[in-house]
This record gives C-alpha cells, structure tokens and sequence, in this order.
C-alpha cells in the first residue's frame, strides 16, 4: 500500500481514472462471457443421439401443456439419475436425447410423487384413468390432489396448429404435414380410430378412448396419452445405460 | 491534495473522503480471505484438470482421471449383481417349480418379487394383492383368468394381457349391446345370475336366458360358466365378479364389456425379475401346480 497523492497505485489508481476502470471492467466480464457463452456453442456436442426419438404427436403435446400447467413437476420429476437404486426402481437412467425435444424441459427437482421419466406403458390406460379421477381409489396411501375435472374440459383440436408452429420455431422438427394433418391426428389418437397416418408420423404412439368418452376430446385424453409415451420412444438396445460407458 | 491521514486507531490509511465528519478508511482484504480465495481458484483449476469440465472445439474435456458418471454407475450395477450373482446363477438354472424345494433360493426370489411387485404392479392390484373391485383382479385368491400355475402367471406377466406385445395374452368379448335386444340381454343377465346358486341348478335350465346363453356365451365361458383360461374368459359360476355382481352390472358387461389390459414387462424387467415375480405373486395364496 505505497500509494500517494501524486503516483496513486493499486486500486486507488483505477478508482481514479475512469478509463482505466472501464478497461479493466470489461476485461473482467469478457473472461466471464466467454466461460459462460462459449460452451453453448458446443452445446451439440453434449447431447448424444438416440434412435426412436420423434417429436411428441399433437394430442401428446396438448397432454404436456396440460402436465405442466397444472405443475406435475413441482412434486414429480422427469430424469431418473445414473445410481443403482434409481435404474433398479425406474429403468434406465434418463440421457439428454430424451429432453431434445421438450421445451421447457420438465425434469423437475423434486420428488413428493415418483418420478415419471419412464412411467409409459407401465400402467393400464384404465389406471391413469381411474388414478386420476381418485388416486386414492387405486393407491390408499397417495396425497396427489384429483384431476377429475380434467375429462370435463374440451381441447381446442382445430386449434393446436399454431402452437406446434410456435414449437417449430424453437426448433422441434414439425413438418408442414404434420401440422396440417393435427387436428385430425388429435382425433386419431384419441379414438384409436384411422390411425395409419398418425403411427406413420409419431412412431409408438399410444392409441385409445383414454378417457372413456367416445367421441370427445379431453385434457384427461391428451394428459393420459402424454404419460403413456414417456420413456417408451427412446430404444436403448443398441447402447443401453448402464452396461458400460 | 494532501497525503491521506492515517486512522489513529486502527493505523489503515483512509481515503481522503469525509462526510459530515466520518471518514473512510482503505481497510486491506485480510491475508486469511486472499489466502482462502487464492485456495479456491487453484482446487478449482485442479477439480477442471482431474474431472470432465469443459467443452473445447473438439468435443468435451474428459479430464486426466478418466472418471465419468455413467463408469461409477457401472461399476455400482456391477457390484449390486455380483453380489447376487450366486443366487441369480441358481434362480436362472432353477426350473420354478422346484425352487420351492430350495428355501434359501425361495426366500431371495421372493424378497425381489416383493420389490419388484409392490414397483410395478401393486398400483393396480393392490399392496398384498388384493386387486381393486370394479377394476383389477386379486392375485391373492385361486380364481384366475389365464391361469395360475408358475408358467401361466411368469407368461402373463411378461407379455401382458391386451398389451401390444406380439406375444400378448388376447381374446376380445363381443359387444352384445349391438347383436341383442335389450330383452335378450335382461335374460342372459338373470341366467348369468343363477350360474353360482346351487339352490338354481335344476331350474334355471328353464329359464328363458338358458337358451341364449348357450347359444352366445358358452363358447367361451363354459356351458355351466365354469370359464375358459385358453381365452381368459371369467368362471361366471362363482361369487366373484371382477365388473361387479349385480343385474345391472352384469347387464352392462354383456352389452358394453369392459377388458381388462395389463401391460407386457418384458424389455421393462429382466428374466431373473419376472421370474421372482412369478413366484411371488404363486406364493399369495392362490397358486396352482
């Protein structure tokens, strides 16, 4: 601290020339942007392929809408962790391919319920109905509130179109056809009913009357056909996790 | 502009500022807090060195250690089965209806089915078994509908019931709603009725459902309702209804039937899993040889 008056050094030198604070300032933050910034651009990189991924078909999506709106995630996670105790409960833990096409991701960080990564095809159509009109009829012990109003409220099926152009712009990979073909995909997968075209386009889908209303359309439907496609796409029997990295 | 002053109590320079008497003083970062700082940035810097930290243009740092989540993971999955790798040699080499002779061996396949069951299946059937009236069958009773022996419930339980699976147990009841007349139906259902009233046997052959039910449901449950496993097709001549035993609830069934789907786990679960499971859920109560 041998500083003056006249020949200022350390820190009351940059505190007294303006210039020199800016200088050094933005020194500090262009270290700090490109430590920040520069790993985004290799974000690719990251993400290693899986075969089977597609993008969620419009009823499945209407079903996330719902999932998250109503805050699945604040009690249900979606990412089962590379640990033994989670693969043995849930199945193979969850790869970043898996979240490629969820925006916004819904991992979630906390577990009051189970986690759902891999939920699909694990239960009956029939139980996520009944489960979600009364969880308590089907698990005595389960604190999860009642959805049963979900399969009161009607979906927009005509109207789905713009939202999957919204996703499209944030990069998931619809096709022209495929939004022009939504509405009747909606109808399709919801009635299990002309379905060639929908299993053409979304692979794997989870067909069916989910909410045993014929000929309506439901929030209940979208939200059951969302859960019964959750880690069915990807098709880990080329390189599963967890036999070797 | 003056020297500053020197505080006289703490012996810091200050900086020459004053406001309304109270002056700042240039009190220096303590040497521990520089130290511990300093501390940090060099672990930090190794911690990036030892571990994958960063992305490069040529992909992501790995880090001189070698280490990644996924080879701690295999190597926790490859502790967990070596440590059961004895008994699962012996379960795998084991036919199932002689592991009941080995205990121990019995006692670790059910402890896993345990598991494995209160995971995947007790959300329809119940912690125990019990099954859920009205929706999913019980497990726990000798009443099955695609049967009950080791293999039938180890081949149920991996391929399913109406599961998609190409090896799935199928069979489709008709929906009577649109081939009978409502008459009709009222009549089966009071058939159906008398089919577990031992005091019915001799009269309810004239009954005016008698006729109709051999006709449409025989088939496949039976001439006297006693069911048919190759089809899953219920005993009707018991006091279990899965749908519900009353007229109305049977009425229902014949016109619009409800079926049952349990989900395939095979690819879900591995054999030496479904396996503990079948002897498991053989074990509740209901078992067959």
């Amino acid at each position: 601290m041998a500083s003056n008056a006249e020949h200022p050094t350390g820190h009351a030198l940059i505190e007294r020339s303006t210039t020199l604070l800016f200088v050094l300032t933005l020194l500090v933050v262009l270290i700090g942007g490109l430590v920040e910034i520069v790993p985004l651009f290799k974000l690719e990189t990251t993400v290693q392929p899986v075969p089977g991924m597609r993008p969620y078909s419009p009823l499945e999506q209407i079903g996330r809408n719902v999932y998250t709106r109503e805050g699945c995630y604040t009690c249900h996670s979606q990412q089962i962790r590379p640990f033994r105790d989670e693969v043995e409960r849930y199945g193979p833990y969850s790869v970043a391919a898996e979240s490629m096409y969820d925006h916004p991701f819904l991992w979630g960080s906390k577990r009051t319920g189970p986690d759902l990564a891999r939920v699909g095809s694990k239960y009956s159509n029939a139980w996520h109905l009944a489960h979600m009109i009364d969880p308590r009829s089907v698990v005595p012990v389960s604190i999860m509130p009642a959805y049963a109003f979900l399969k009161d409220r009607d979906i927009d099926v005509d109207g789905f179109g713009a939202h999957m152009r919204a996703l499209r712009d944030v990069g998931v990979p619809y096709s022209d056809t495929m939004i022009a073909q939504a509405p009747a995909d909606i109808r399709a997968q919801a009635s299990g009913e002309e379905t060639e075209g929908l299993l053409a386009r979304y692979p794997k889908a989870r067909l069916g009357d989910f909410d045993g209303q014929p000929g309506r359309v439901t929030e209940m439907d979208a939200l059951i056909a969302y859960l019964q496609v959750l880690g069915t796409l990807a098709d880990f029997s080329q390189a599963t996790p967890g036999e070797g990295s | 502009m003056a020297a500053p002053e020197r505080d006289p109590l703490t012996g810091y320079a200050t900086t020459g500022h004053e406001w309304d008497g109270i002056k700042e003083l240039t009190t220096p970062i303590p040497h521990w807090w520089v130290t511990v700082f300093l501390g940090s940035c060099l672990v930090a810097l190794l911690y990036m060195w030892l571990f994958p930290s960063f992305a490069t243009t040529s992909g992501v740092f790995k880090g001189t250690l070698g280490w990644t989540s996924e080879g701690q993971f295999a190597e926790e999955m490859a502790a967990g089965r070596a440590a059961q790798a004895d008994w699962r040699h012996q379960l795998a080499q084991t036919p199932l209806d002689q592991v009941e002779s080995h205990p121990d061996l019995r006692r670790f396949a059910i402890a896993g089915g345990r598991a494995a069951f209160n995971e995947n299946c007790a959300p329809c059937h119940g912690v125990g078994a019990g099954g859920q009236i009205g929706q999913f069958p019980a497990l726990v009773d000798d009443d099955w509908l695609w049967g009950g022996s080791l293999a039938a419930i180890q081949q149920t339980v991996r391929f399913g019931i109406r599961s998609g699976h190409e090896e799935t147990r199928d069979s489709m009841m008709p929906a009577f709603g649109e081939m009978l007349s409502a008459a009709e139906i009222d009549s089966i259902a009071d058939y159906v009725l008398t089919l577990s009233d031992p005091a019915a046997v001799v009269t309810r052959a004239s009954l005016p459902g008698a006729e109709l039910f051999a006709a449409n449901c025989a088939a496949c449950h039976g001439a006297t309702g006693e069911g048919s496993r190759d089809f899953g097709a219920p005993r009707l001549d018991d006091a279990i209804w899965l749908y519900g035993g009353t007229r109305d609830a049977i009425r229902h069934q014949i016109a619009t039937p409800r079926m049952g789907m349990m989900p395939a786990f095979a690819g879900k679960l591995d054999d030496d899993t479904i396996r503990m499971l079948a002897l498991y859920v053989h074990s509740l109560g209901g078992g067959e040889r």
